[in-house]
């Protein structure tokens, strides 16, 4: 059995990631089955996060996997004062594989380093949400039929969404252009864009949304949130400014697909969600996709 | 000029000194090779007056050698020490630190989200930039600059 951790999206080679996406496209076509028959996991949730958590729990239980853990640790033992280390060792006897959401930074890291069995990452505090990454390539993949040269538009809170790093990283494997769209505040950290750098990768910054409508293949939306900007003036300012609806998407590509990390608040407007370019609520489903392939070559079953 | 170099270091048999300590940082080298437990006769200097650098730190250690890796520890803290190494009373090496690819147990993330600063873990960093200093946290992937260094 291969014992692998998934912590960050770039413990994986792109050899690995494809693998993991031809896996969940297997899946797709039959995602319930006893792949998960005997298997136990521990799906240890040290800070809510109801999406995330229903996500991975219906793709244990279509599989016929068992869950184990906790929904928020005021109901575990941390309340006590126990350590991560000793949570995590005790869950380690019980479960097959651990699936961990905790709000301190590089906490996944840590518990694979010390867990006898693997670790997936569902959210360390900002740093990393692989598994949000895998979701969204796999939906790229599926909309487009391919990863290789598109053109993605990034919309929206680009300093802050650990989201947007991930994929932006994760997309530079593909020979992507990237537009990145965003008020001057919120503009991808330079850390990230040394990754497009270094690949040479072209890319194009906007505070416009209307200009990337028409050249993308996809628009990955996210949201704009108010504690973020130091002077709230500025925030009323762009608030409404990177806001979609259906009546600008009236010049696209026949193939745009319109893609959100979720939850929306009113970034995209309702009446796009019945446009054909919307996409966001497959692309939740493919999250259980995603994952339930990735268990599955995380413990070496094979289809 | 030879035989005064010859007399600032010849106070030791044998041994390893370290010389051009940056001003004020002599005790931290000290506490990151370990030699604060160390039993071998320990020789310290500072506010020693030098000509490239005005004032400098010193310490000379008898009867121990450091591999590269180890000594390398302080490339960060005194990134323009000497390291001399000495044998019957001769200069048998001398170099200069580099700074080395990983830093572990060292210095303190300074992010305090970062889970180095709740469990009990030894700290470790990846410098991904040496010219001007930047380090990547292992655990928690901040990019640490040069002006955020914590030692432990």
């Amino acid at each position: 059995m291969r014992k692998k951790s998934l912590v960050s999206i770039n413990d994986f080679s792109k050899e690995e990631i494809l693998e993991i996406l031809a896996l969940a496209k297997k899946i797709e076509k039959n995602p319930n089955g006893p792949l998960l028959k005997d298997v136990v996991v521990g799906v240890l949730f040290f800070e809510p996060s109801t999406r995330t958590r229903l996500s991975f729990e219906a793709a244990i239980q279509r599989l016929g996997g068992k869950v184990i853990g906790f929904s928020d640790a005021s109901s575990s033992s941390i309340q006590k004062g126990e350590s991560l280390k000793d949570t995590i060792l005790t869950v380690a006897q019980y479960a097959d594989l651990i699936v961990m959401r905790h709000p301190i930074e590089g906490s996944a890291r840590f518990a694979s380093e010390i867990s006898p069995v693997p670790i997936i990452n569902a959210g360390d505090g900002a740093n990393q949400h692989p598994t949000q990454c895998l979701l969204d390539l796999y939906t790229i993949l599926q909309t487009q039929n391919t990863l290789d040269n598109l053109h993605i538009s990034f919309v929206g809170d680009l300093k802050y969404g650990r989201t947007v790093h991930s994929l932006v990283i994760a997309m530079t494997m593909f020979n992507t252009t990237f537009h990145l769209v965003s008020p001057v505040e919120l503009k991808l950290p330079s850390a990230v864009k040394i990754h497009i750098k270094e690949k040479q990768l072209p890319y194009y910054q906007y505070t416009d949304l209307q200009e990337v409508i028409p050249i993308s293949d996809i628009i990955y939306m996210t949201r704009i949130q108010a504690e973020r900007f130091s002077d709230p003036m500025e925030y009323e300012k762009v608030k409404n400014s990177y806001r979609l609806t259906a009546s600008m998407l009236t010049n696209t590509k026949p193939n745009l697909k319109i893609l959100h990390p979720l939850p929306r608040v009113n970034e995209i407007d309702t009446d796009v969600d019945n446009m054909p370019q919307a996409y966001y609520f497959q692309q939740v489903k493919n999250g259980m996709y995603v994952r339930q392939a990735l268990m599955c070559y995380i413990l070496g079953i094979n289809m | 000029m030879e035989s005064k170099k010859h007399l600032q270091v010849s106070a030791l048999e044998n041994g390893t000194v370290i010389d051009h300590i940056p001003q004020g940082v002599v005790q931290k080298v000290l506490k990151i090779l370990g030699l604060e437990d160390c039993t071998e006769p320990i020789y310290l200097g500072a506010n020693l007056e030098s000509k490239k650098m005005g004032r400098k730190g010193i310490i000379k250690v008898a009867n121990r050698y450091f591999a590269n890796e180890e000594i390398n520890k302080i490339a960060l803290i005194a990134p323009t020490a000497t390291i001399i190494e000495i044998r019957n009373y001769e200069i048998i090496k001398k170099q200069k630190v580099s700074i080395p690819d990983e830093i572990v147990n060292i210095l303190k993330c300074p992010n305090p989200k970062c889970i180095t600063n709740y469990e009990k873990v030894a700290t470790h960093f990846y410098v991904i930039e040496k010219e001007d200093i930047k380090l990547r946290c292992h655990y928690c992937e901040k990019i640490i600059k040069k002006d955020n260094l914590i030692y432990l």
